[in-house]
């Protein structure tokens, strides 16, 4: 696709390799996601141009930010993006609002543009805007700070972990903008973070970093249903599955629908065909030949499995499973997979003891 | 105070003004560079710009003479370019106190940048605002209480000097005779109710600035 962004940046600093050759869709959120010094912020401050990698290579579709190869590296001030930091890094001197306008009046303005007074309500900050900085909660600050990086034109947007500086509370305060802008938005956003929540909750194509190195990228559930990744990621292994609420039962229960079957959950406030994202790691799901039996467990759904594979913690396997279409994995001991007779295209199903609604 | 102690009042006012001026001019890229800077010449730098803090002003004013005085390298330069000669002058007497009171604005100012750190630059860039634009519009709005110190320092410093303007000053109604000097000259004279005039009110004016600086200043600068 043209308008696909290529990054391609080697970085040296002491000790420390950041060596990445990525392709991300032209679209959507793509979130960098691994652990403190995997390299995610050094690979997105690469792309905004505040680290200029030696024999870098930085383009979003046609546009070539850098290309060392032909001497070409364009200063981050004449790129057309959005940065938002892990501290909001407000201007302490201005207001919320000429905080807001201070990209907004460099930037030369794009058709189809924003106003401010839009960009504030889409954030929720139109009543701060006479305020200073320093009159602001944490969340405030930060959506102040999102506020500012869309309001400067940006042809891409890049977040360095814009909630790990904030508290639960604040986090849930923001989430649900961040949303907003995921569905509003036309550019592509880069989304650094170390949170599996916020990943499973925002990205559309995941890329795993570890040590500098790209483990994997690819669509969200494409990546977190791979069974043979290494075990700082394995551990935490789940996948994402987008559902519609499709309706509130008697008994206190909200029944989703997902391409693979039905849900229970706990009763949720949203309203009939709102849609949910929910995670399923593969720690909660256990696998049963026998159809629906007598159980607690409310939620078993039918599925084919895929592949499976050991897992490095010694006598546990990863089962990836088909589920409607949707990717499905489960962590099972070897001895089960052995009795139940695991094996590629067995069809059984799929007991889900637990799900965590992302929000 | 009689006409001498008011021409002397008035001389002293002129160069601070003069000099302040010009300390801020020439301090601040030196301050920018010093705060921003990881090369290796910053050490010698920094201490170059530090020296008059610790020399008596004696020795930088015999060097200043020396290099101003018809055979020095500053005198050739000067002459060849029909200025003349500086000792003596108000000129070479603006120059001295540059020199000796750079410390007193560069470093409050090169503090200030400093506490700013790289990150609200980094941000102006990806807002499109180029390295000079954020220097206007982020450092130095940011830097506001070090170039507020370094102002009242400098300014206070050079109407405190005395020895640098014997070097190279001289005592000269009018041209070169500050206040520091008029009121040696009383004491010297035994006019002490003069000296009194000039040394209370000198006494005053460093107090008031000092007050000044002292109550607006603890920063109410909120890094963010």
């Amino acid at each position: 696709m043209s308008d696909d962004i290529r990054a391609r940046f080697r970085v040296t600093r002491g000790e420390f390799t950041l060596d990445v050759d990525l392709a991300l869709p032209g679209r959507g959120v793509s979130a960098l996601f691994g652990h403190s010094g995997s390299g995610k912020t050094t690979c997105l401050r690469a792309m905004a141009g505040l680290e200029r990698a030696p024999r870098g290579y930085f383009a979003i579709g046609s546009e070539v930010w850098q290309d060392e190869a032909k001497g070409l590296f364009v200063p981050p001030h004449q790129r057309a993006l959005g940065m938002v930091f892990q501290e909001a890094s407000l201007f302490a001197h201005l207001s919320v609002r000429r905080n807001m306008a201070y990209g907004q009046k460099r930037a030369a303005q794009r058709a189809g543009q924003r106003a401010l007074p839009e960009v504030a309500e889409l954030l929720g900050i139109a009543h701060l805007l006479e305020r200073s900085p320093g009159q602001l909660s944490g969340g405030e600050r930060q959506r102040v700070a999102i506020a500012r990086a869309l309001l400067a034109a940006p042809e891409i947007l890049l977040m360095d972990e814009p909630l790990a500086a904030l508290d639960w509370k604040r986090k849930l305060e923001i989430l649900p903008y961040l949303e907003r802008l995921h569905s509003e938005l036309s550019i592509p956003v880069i989304y650094v973070s170390h949170s599996p929540d916020e990943v499973a909750r925002l990205a559309d194509h995941l890329v795993l970093l570890d040590q500098g190195q790209v483990v994997a990228s690819g669509a969200l559930n494409q990546v977190l249903s791979r069974i043979d990744l290494p075990s700082s990621f394995a551990d935490d292994a789940g996948v994402v599955i987008e559902a519609h609420v499709a309706e509130h039962e008697a008994d206190e229960l909200t029944r989703l629908e997902f391409a693979g079957g039905k849900i229970y959950v706990s009763r949720r406030s949203e309203a009939v065909g709102t849609r949910l994202r929910c995670r399923i790691h593969a720690r909660d799901v256990s696998l049963t030949l026998l159809p629906q039996v007598q159980s607690s467990i409310l939620n078993c759904v039918a599925a084919t499995v895929i592949d499976l594979a050991p897992t490095q913690t010694p006598g546990q396997m990863l089962v990836r499973l088909d589920v409607g279409g949707d990717p499905l994995l489960a962590r099972i001991t070897k001895r089960s997979a052995d009795k139940l007779g695991v094996h590629p295209g067995l069809a059984l199903r799929a007991q889900i003891k637990a799900v965590a609604l992302l929000d | 105070m009689d006409h001498a102690d008011l021409a002397a009042v008035w001389l002293t006012l002129k160069l601070a003004i003069v000099v302040t001026a010009l300390l801020m001019i020439i301090g601040t890229p030196i301050a920018w560079w010093l705060a921003r800077t990881r090369s290796r010449l910053k050490g010698v730098i920094g201490a170059l710009v530090a020296l008059p803090l610790v020399l008596p002003p004696t020795v930088i004013g015999f060097y200043l003479l020396v290099a101003m005085g018809p055979n020095g390298p500053v005198g050739h330069l000067t002459q060849s370019l029909g200025l003349g000669l500086l000792p003596f002058t108000f000129p070479g007497l603006v120059i001295a106190s540059v020199f000796y009171s750079l410390p007193f604005v560069v470093q409050p100012i090169q503090n200030a940048f400093e506490a700013i750190g790289e990150r609200p630059l980094e941000v102006a860039a990806t807002l499109r605002a180029s390295p000079w634009d954020a220097f206007w519009s982020v450092a130095v709005p940011l830097a506001r209480p070090g170039f507020l110190s370094g102002a009242i320092l400098g300014f206070a410093h050079t109407v405190g000097e005395f020895g640098i303007v014997l070097m190279i000053g001289g005592n000269i109604p009018d041209k070169t005779r500050v206040v520091s000097v008029q009121i040696y000259d009383h004491v010297e004279a035994l006019e002490y109710g003069s000296a009194h005039w000039l040394a209370g009110g000198m006494v005053l004016f460093c107090f008031a600035v000092l007050l000044a600086l002292y109550t607006w200043n603890p920063s109410r600068r909120q890094t963010l």
